[in-house]
């Protein structure tokens, strides 16, 4: 059973449209690798997943559910976009972390916001803030930050800073980890640690979209490779057929751009 | 000579007069301009249409004329006893008018301080599932606070030497104390009231060297 299908996504600014269309579907446990230049639509896809942005037409199916369907406007009520956003997960490109929370706080609040929802927050208040605490502090161990909780993001380095990013993701236990470049603003040397990171969740079977310019390691780590150019998916298969045997002209294009670079 | 110490009590108990419109006009314009921030950044344009106008005015015009308006302007237009009688009805109009002229000012450093938020941190907020109040109360204000605090200092520190402004329509703050005297041949008095002044304001400019400091634990 799929996690997410995607079907016929469309998406419009003023008379640029940027998404043409995009079907695919991603299996629980898979980790896909979008790959594809600049302008050709992949952080709108991720956004739109992410109800950052509206899709013009098409549906979006998590768990058999429709979440969202650009014929029907039920389905896009403020008040439950937010509960649907839940689904997905986002890791930005610029990280975007609290500057006035510590590394640790920055990890739990929204866990803590959503807490207060709970019909037994008020009895099992302290144990249910301890569970969140400690859920932190083990997510933050995880991507190798256990001895930074107290820091506060402008103390550490970038690559630290997005590791923060997706344990802050991590933290509310989403259907579907999305990456939008995760290490495009990151320095050379720094992106090392978060590809780790990344690759550490990959093993562990989570699901994810990984939007990179990164070749290899969209090859080593995802289990499918998109391409997208000019708002369409191009090309999709597994990553020794995209790269080591592309079918259309235009991912052969796009690939022999990055090898000659090499 | 023995007549100072009378005339130092008398500029104390007028800049009493300062001290009262100065607190409750940032009291009620502080929170005022937070409104009328969000009234000029309203995506329903008739709404910020008429706001921002209505920021222009007062903008636009003096405070003094304000005072002006505002006490005599209902009297005029035929409606009497919008304030009470005697001192407190001149201290409640130049209130109100402090209130509304400041409150405007306000606004437009809160917008400027909202609108510099970078809109990742409004959308990382809304990608962990917080509402709008969660996003605003919990991530942005802090931010916007650090940085509007220094212009927010100016204003603060401007409406402390305006309060004297009140005296247009004679509420008996200090500088029209002093001027009594002045008109009476004696000046000094009116030279007195800018040590007042300093005091207060070198009071003030301590309190948000410590509230910047404060809030100097982290980058915004």
């Amino acid at each position: 059973m799929s996690v997410l299908e995607v079907k016929d996504l469309g998406k419009r600014f003023d008379t640029l449209q940027v998404l043409h269309g995009i079907s695919f579907s991603l299996e629980k446990g898979e980790a896909i690798a979008i790959i594809g230049s600049s302008g050709s639509g992949k952080t709108t896809l991720l956004r739109c997943l992410n109800f950052l942005e509206k899709p013009d037409k098409g549906t979006i199916i998590v768990n058999n559910n429709v979440i969202f369907d650009a014929m029907d406007a039920a389905t896009q009520k403020e008040s439950e976009v937010r509960k649907k956003r839940l689904h997905f997960g986002l890791v930005f490109q610029n990280f975007n972390l609290f500057p006035q929370y510590t590394v640790l706080k920055n990890v739990t609040l929204a866990a803590e916001m959503l807490a207060k929802e709970r019909p037994d927050y008020k009895q099992n208040k302290k144990a249910i803030l301890e569970g969140i605490q400690e859920n932190g502090k083990r997510l933050l161990s995880q991507v190798g930050l256990s001895d930074k909780l107290d820091y506060y993001p402008h103390q550490i380095s970038g690559g630290q800073q997005q590791r923060v990013a997706i344990a802050r993701a991590l933290a509310l236990e989403p259907d579907i980890l999305c990456f939008d470049e995760p290490t495009s603003a990151l320095d050379p040397e720094l992106t090392g640690e978060v590809l780790k990171v990344i690759r550490n969740l990959a093993e562990r079977n989570t699901t994810m979209i990984i939007v990179t310019h990164e070749m290899n390691f969209a090859r080593d780590v995802a289990d499918r490779i998109i391409f997208m150019d000019e708002g369409v998916i191009v090309e999709q298969g597994k990553p020794q057929e995209v790269f080591d045997n592309p079918k259309e002209e235009r991912t052969k294009q796009f690939l022999a751009r990055y090898t000659e670079g090499k | 000579m023995n007549q100072i110490p009378v005339i130092i009590s008398r500029l104390s108990e007028s800049f009493l007069i300062n001290c009262r419109l100065f607190v409750l006009t940032l009291v009620f314009s502080l929170p005022l301009g937070l409104l009328i921030a969000f009234g000029s950044m309203c995506r329903f344009k008739p709404l910020r249409w008429l706001v921002r106008t209505f920021v222009w005015i007062i903008r636009g015009t003096p405070l003094m004329l304000q005072l002006i308006i505002i006490f005599y302007g209902p009297g005029l237009l035929g409606m009497s006893m919008t304030w009470p009688n005697g001192d407190a009805g001149r201290f409640t109009a130049a209130t109100v008018a402090f209130v509304i002229n400041y409150a405007c000012y306000l606004s437009e450093i809160y917008r400027g301080g909202i609108e510099s938020i970078p809109k990742g941190q409004y959308e990382a907020g809304q990608v962990l599932g917080m509402t709008k109040g969660q996003i605003f109360f919990k991530v942005t204000l802090l931010q916007v606070v650090k940085r509007i605090l220094p212009p927010v200092g100016n204003e603060v520190i401007t409406l402390v030497k305006d309060t004297s402004l009140a005296r247009i329509i004679a509420n008996k703050e200090i500088i029209m104390m002093a001027g009594e005297y002045s008109s009476k041949g004696l000046i000094w008095p009116l030279f007195a009231t800018g040590v007042y002044f300093l005091i207060f304001i070198g009071v003030l400019t301590v309190l948000f060297d410590y509230l910047e400091k404060k809030l100097s634990y982290f980058h915004a």
